[in-house]
C-alpha cells in the first residue's frame, strides 16, 4: 500500500501540482452550536456513497454552545481511517480561531474562508478560496434565523464543486440526513446549490485534491461505537440497565432505549427490559449489581469519574462473586480532565478497581464491530465468571461516525453460567456457593426466588468460607482468595484472544489497543514502506491477558507498547505478568493530549527510538 | 387399653404448610438486649403468619448491627449483604431483575440517614415494591458509638458529648418524598410493630419503616432519646392498629365512628383505631404537619403516619413483563436476524 504519494510541496501558485485523489483530510473549523454537525455528515456521506474510505472525528469542547468545534473528515483510498496529523483542506468558518487555524496549516494546504475575515492576507504558501456567505446565503433562505444554520450548507457545494464529489451523492446525503423533514432537506440542498454554483463561477480550482468515486465502501455501514454497543448489548439479551448521564457515555443508554423500545417490546405490549437513570453512578452500579446478583442480564456505561465512584462496588461484586457489565467510554482525566476528549487512561485503575486484592476483566474493543460483538462477550463472560467485566471503550470510538462491513448475527448461544435450578438441587439436595466443584475456580450459584428450602445463601462483602457464611478464619480467607484468584487465571483462555498481525521476519513488535489500532495499521505501513523496517503486530483485545503476548515477546528483540495514556499503563500491565527476564524488551511509546492517536506521531516516535 | 402410641401432635403450620422454624435464622450474634433481635422476632412471626414463603423473600441491607440481622431470620431467604448506604440500589435492581421477590430491606439510621441518604432519598420516589426497615438507636454501633444523623438535639452520648444538630426524620423525608406506606414503631412494642409488619407485607409500594431499636451498648443510658426509659416515657402512638389479612375469613365488627378502615391492595384490611381523633393516614400534608408537630411536643410519635395502597409503582410505571427478567428466554431477550438485517440497512 502506498504511504508516500501525498503532494509534492510546490508552489501554491502552480496549477502543475500532482493530483491527488482519494488521500486528504478535510477540517471543518466553527463554533459549538452553530448546526454544522447535519453539514458535516452530509460531507462525509457524500464521499462514502462514492465508494471512498472515510472517517469523520468531532474535536468538541465540553460546552453547549459558542466554544470552537473541529470537525475533520479523513477520505483515504486505502482505507487508512485514523485521524492525520496534517489538514489539507481547512474550512475556517470560526472567526476566533480562524488565525490560529491557518498558521499551523502545513505548506500547500487549502484554505476556504469567509470573504469579510480576509486570511489570503496571512500566508503566502496556501491555496485560499474566499466565499461571501452572506451574500450567498440570503437568497436561498429567507427566514433569517435560520441562516447561521443553513450557511454552512454552503460550504459542503462549495467543496462539492472544488474537490468533484457528485452533487448526486450530496442530494442522496441530504435526504437521508433530513429523511422526512422535506421542507428542511430542499433549503439545505438549495444552499449546497448556491455554494455550487458559486465556486463553479468564481473560484479557480488551485489545490490539488480530488474526490473520486471507487468500490470501497459498498455494503458498509457508518456507525458510531457507543450505538454499535447499543446494539450489541440489546441482542446479547440485555434486561436491566442502570446509568447516569456522563460525557461520552450517555449516547450508549439513550440509543439503547430507542433500540429497546423498538424491538424488545413483547406480544404483551410490555417490555422485556427495565432502564432507569439512577441518582449517581454509586445507584447505577449498584442496580446493575443487585439485579446481577437476581440473575438478570445487568448494565450500566460510564467514564471515567463514574468508574472511580463504582470502585467500592466493583470490589464487592468482584468478591460477592456478582455478575455485570459496565462500559467504560474512556475521557481525559486525571479529575474532570478534558470530558470532551479521548483517551486510554483508565485501563490500569480499572483492572484492579477497588480495594483489596481485585482483578477484573476487561475487553477492549476497537472497532464499531467489536463494540458490537465484545457486548455479548461480556455478558457470557459476566455470568460464566460471575464477575463485573469492564468495556473499555474510547471516547474515540464511541462518539465519533466509523465505517464498518454490517455486524453479523450472534451464533453463540446466550451463555448464563452455573446457575443451579430447583430441579438441580433436588437431585444434589444442597450445594455450597464458593466451592470450586469444577477446578476453574468458579462456583455454582442459585437465583433469588428458585423455590427449594436449600436454594438460599448469604452473599457478603465480608470473609466467607465455601458455604458463604462468616469466617474470619486465616484458612476460610486465603483459600477463598485463591479461588478467586484461580478464576482470573481461568479466564485468560477465555476472554477474546489477541490478534497477531505479521510482517516479514520482523524483530520489532508491536503491542497496542483499542482505537490506536487504526493509527498502528498505516504506522506499520509507513515505517515498511519510508524506512523499510518490519513490524510485527499483536491487538490486546482483554485483560487476563492470554499466554498469546508473553509468547509475542519472546518472539522479539523489542516490544513497542503504544497507548494513548502518560504513565504506560498498559506498559505496566504487561510489566506485571510476564517473565522478569522478558521485561527488557519492552519499549513504552505513551502520550496523552486529547487527540486520536496518528500514524505519523507513532512512526516518527519508534524510528527515533530504534535510533535511526 | 391404650394400646396406641400417642403421636407427638403436628407442629402448628401456616397457611403454606410451614411451621415458624422454617422461618429462623442463625444465631444473633448482636449484644443480648439489643433491640434489633425483637424486630428480627418479629419479622419471623410476621412472614410466618402471612404465609410467606421465605423462597420469595430478599433481604438486602447496608453495613452495620442492624444490617448484620438479616443473618438472624429467615435463613431460607437469599440475603445480601452490601456495602454501606447503597442497600437502596441493590435492592432496587434485585426487584427489576425478578418482579415476584419480595423485598425486605435492612439498614440503620447511620447507612440510611448519613451516607445513604442519596439513595435513601430516591428509592422513596420511586416507590419501589419493598419494605424498608431502618433500626433506629441514634448511633454507630460497630464503630463503638458516635452520634448517627436521627440522634435528637439535646441528646448525650455515654462519653458525655450533647448533639447539637437536629435530627433527620425519616418518616417526614419519606413521605414528603413518595413513599406510600410510612410509619414507626418501637422494638419494644410486640403488638404494633407486628401488626405494622403484616400491613406492610400487604402493601404494594414502597414501605418505610423506621423502628427505634435501643443499642443496649451505646445509647441506653440517662441523656439517651433512644432509650428502653425513654422510649418507655415518651412514645406518643398515633393509633391501636390491628390488620386482618385478605385470606382470613373470620372478622370482628369495628366502629367507622372511631376507627380508620384501609383497604389494602390485596384486599386485606389495616384497622387504624383513632387515638387522635381526625387523624386522617391517607393525607400527606398533615401527616408531615403531625410529625414535626411532634418533633417540637417531644413526643416520639409511632403509628402508621401515611399510606396510600393504590398508587403505581415503580414497576407499574416501567411498564415491565409479568414474567421475571432474569429467567426470561432466548427467544424473549434476542431480536431475530431480521431486526438486526432493518437496523443494518437503515445504517448504510
Amino acid at each position: 500500500m502506498a504511504t508516500t504519494d501525498i503532494a509534492l510541496h510546490q508552489d501554491s501558485g502552480s496549477v502543475e501540482r500532482k493530483r491527488v485523489v482519494n488521500n486528504m483530510s478535510i477540517q471543518v473549523a466553527t463554533v459549538n452550536g452553530s448546526g454544522s454537525q447535519s453539514s458535516n455528515t452530509v460531507l462525509l456521506r457524500s464521499i462514502f456513497q462514492m465508494g471512498v474510505p472515510v472517517s469523520g472525528k468531532n474535536l468538541f469542547p465540553s460546552n453547549i454552545a459558542g466554544l470552537p468545534t473541529w470537525y475533520t473528515i479523513r477520505a483515504n483510498k486505502d482505507g487508512y481511517i485514523a485521524r492525520k496529523k496534517e489538514i489539507d483542506f481547512l474550512i475556517a468558518m470560526n472567526v476566533e480561531t480562524a488565525r490560529e487555524d491557518v498558521m499551523s496549516l502545513a505548506p500547500g494546504a487549502a484554505v476556504l474562508y469567509d470573504e469579510p475575515l480576509k486570511l489570503d492576507a496571512l500566508r503566502s504558501d496556501l491555496v485560499f478560496y474566499s466565499v461571501p456567505y452572506d451574500k450567498l446565503v440570503a437568497p436561498v433562505c429567507p427566514e433569517a434565523k435560520l441562516r447561521k444554520l443553513v450557511k454552512n450548507m454552503i460550504y459542503v457545494g462549495v467543496v462539492a464543486k472544488l474537490l468533484d464529489i457528485e452533487m448526486g451523492e450530496v442530494e442522496k446525503a441530504i435526504r437521508k440526513q433530513f429523511a422526512k423533514k422535506v421542507k428542511a432537506a430542499n433549503l439545505n440542498l438549495a444552499a449546497v446549490q448556491a455554494g455550487y454554483d458559486y465556486a463553479a463561477s468564481s473560484l479557480t480550482k488551485r489545490d490539488p485534491y480530488f474526490v473520486q468515486r471507487m468500490n470501497k465502501t459498498a455494503g458498509k455501514i457508518i456507525i458510531d461505537g457507543n450505538a454499535a454497543a447499543a446494539l450489541g448489548c440489546m441482542f446479547a439479551g440485555v434486561t436491566v440497565v442502570a446509568w447516569y448521564p456522563i460525557t461520552p457515555s450517555s449516547s450508549l443508554p439513550e440509543t439503547l432505549i430507542e433500540y429497546m423500545k423498538e424491538h424488545r417490546v413483547g406480544p404483551d405490549g410490555k417490555a422485556t427490559f427495565a432502564i432507569v437513570q439512577a441518582e449517581d453512578e454509586l445507584a447505577a452500579i449498584g442496580m446493575v449489581i443487585g439485579a446481577g446478583w437476581a440473575g438478570a442480564r445487568s448494565m450500566t456505561a460510564t467514564a471515567g469519574p463514574g468508574i472511580s465512584l463504582m470502585a467500592e462496588f466493583a470490589g464487592l461484586a468482584y468478591y460477592a462473586e456478582v455478575p455485570g457489565v459496565v462500559w467504560d467510554i474512556q475521557r481525559v482525566g486525571p479529575s474532570t480532565g478534558l470530558p470532551t476528549r479521548t483517551s486510554q487512561g483508565d485501563i490500569l485503575s480499572t483492572a484492579f478497581l477497588s480495594h483489596g486484592d481485585t482483578k477484573h476483566i476487561l475487553l477492549i474493543p476497537c472497532s464499531v464491530a467489536e463494540c458490537f460483538s465484545m457486548a455479548q462477550d461480556a455478558f457470557d463472560l459476566a455470568e460464566q465468571f460471575q464477575t463485573l467485566v469492564f468495556v473499555m471503550s474510547d471516547l474515540d470510538l464511541g462518539m465519533n461516525n466509523w465505517m464498518s462491513d454490517p455486524f453479523t448475527y450472534p451464533e453463540k448461544p446466550i451463555q448464563r453460567g452455573k446457575v443451579l435450578t430447583k430441579e438441580d438441587l433436588d437431585r444434589l439436595g444442597g450445594f455450597a456457593r464458593y466451592k470450586d466443584v469444577d477446578g476453574d475456580g468458579i462456583g455454582y450459584r442459585t437465583l433469588p426466588g428458585t423455590p427449594h428450602p436449600a436454594a438460599a445463601y448469604f452473599t457478603r462483602g465480608t470473609g466467607h468460607n465455601e458455604h458463604s457464611q462468616y469466617s474470619e478464619r486465616p484458612d476460610d480467607f486465603e483459600t477463598n482468595m485463591d479461588r478467586l484468584n484461580r478464576k482470573v487465571e481461568t479466564a485468560r483462555s477465555f476472554v477474546p484472544a489477541p490478534e497477531l498481525m505479521h510482517g516479514d521476519k520482523a524483530k520489532i513488535g508491536i503491542i497496542a489497543y483499542g482505537t490506536s489500532h487504526w493509527a498502528i495499521l498505516e504506522a506499520r505501513d509507513q515505517l515498511r514502506n519510508e524506512y523499510g523496517v518490519e513490524t510485527d503486530y499483536l491487538r490486546l483485545r482483554a485483560y487476563p491477558f492470554s499466554a498469546a503476548v508473553e509468547e509475542f515477546i519472546e518472539q522479539h528483540d523489542r516490544v513497542y507498547v503504544i497507548e494513548q495514556n502518560r504513565d504506560a499503563q498498559m506498559h505496566s500491565m504487561i510489566k506485571l505478568d510476564i517473565r522478569p527476564e522478558l521485561v527488557t524488551r519492552l519499549r513504552s511509546i505513551a502520550h496523552i493530549h486529547g487527540l486520536p492517536l496518528d500514524a505519523r506521531s507513532v512512526t516518527d516516535e519508534l524510528m527515533s527510538m530504534e535510533g535511526k | 387399653m391404650a394400646t396406641t402410641p400417642t403421636s407427638t401432635p403436628a407442629p402448628k403450620t401456616n397457611r403454606i404448610g410451614l411451621t415458624v422454624l422454617d422461618y429462623r435464622g442463625g444465631k444473633t450474634t448482636l449484644c443480648a438486649g439489643c433491640g434489633h433481635n425483637a424486630i428480627s422476632e418479629r419479622i419471623i412471626d410476621a412472614m410466618y403468619e402471612m404465609g410467606v414463603p421465605p423462597e420469595r423473600v430478599i433481604k438486602p441491607s447496608g453495613i452495620g448491627c442492624s444490617s448484620k440481622s438479616p443473618a438472624y431470620f429467615m435463613s431460607r431467604s437469599h440475603s445480601f449483604n452490601a456495602v454501606h448506604g447503597r442497600m437502596p440500589s441493590v435492592a432496587t435492581g434485585a426487584v427489576l431483575a425478578n418482579r415476584r421477590l419480595i423485598a425486605l430491606g435492612l439498614s440503620g439510621d447511620g447507612d440510611s440517614a448519613s451516607i445513604g441518604i442519596g439513595q435513601f432519598v430516591h428509592l422513596m420516589r420511586r416507590n419501589l415494591p419493598i419494605i424498608y426497615i431502618i433500626e433506629d438507636n441514634g448511633v454507630y454501633g460497630l464503630t463503638k458509638g458516635q452520634f448517627s444523623a436521627t440522634a435528637d438535639l439535646g441528646s448525650k452520648l455515654k462519653t458525655g458529648v450533647i448533639n447539637d444538630l437536629p435530627p433527620i426524620d425519616t418518616c417526614a423525608l419519606a413521605i414528603t418524598l413518595g413513599a406510600t406506606f410510612v410509619g414507626r414503631s418501637f422494638s419494644g412494642d410486640k403488638k404494633q410493630l407486628h401488626a405494622m409488619l403484616k400491613a406492610a407485607i400487604a402493601h404494594q409500594g414502597t414501605v418505610m419503616l423506621d423502628v427505634v431499636s435501643p443499642c443496649v451498648t451505646f445509647n441506653d443510658h440517662e441523656g439517651s432519646t433512644k432509650s428502653y426509659k425513654y422510649m418507655k416515657d415518651h412514645e406518643e402512638p398515633l393509633q391501636d392498629i390491628s390488620f386482618v389479612p385478605s385470606f382470613e375469613e373470620i372478622d370482628v365488627e369495628y366502629d367507622p365512628g372511631t376507627t380508620v378502615e384501609v383497604t389494602m391492595h390485596d384486599g386485606s384490611r389495616l384497622r387504624l383505631s383513632k387515638v387522635e381523633e381526625d387523624y386522617d393516614p391517607t393525607h400527606r400534608i398533615n401527616a408531615i404537619h403531625r410529625l414535626h408537630e411532634a418533633h417540637d411536643k417531644g413526643e416520639v410519635l409511632t403509628g402508621v403516619f401515611y399510606v396510600n395502597p393504590q398508587a403505581p409503582t415503580f414497576i407499574d410505571m416501567l411498564n415491565m413483563t409479568d414474567e421475571p427478567l432474569a429467567t426470561l428466554p432466548e427467544s424473549a431477550v434476542r431480536p431475530g436476524r431480521e431486526v438486526l438485517e432493518q437496523v443494518m440497512e437503515e445504517l448504510r
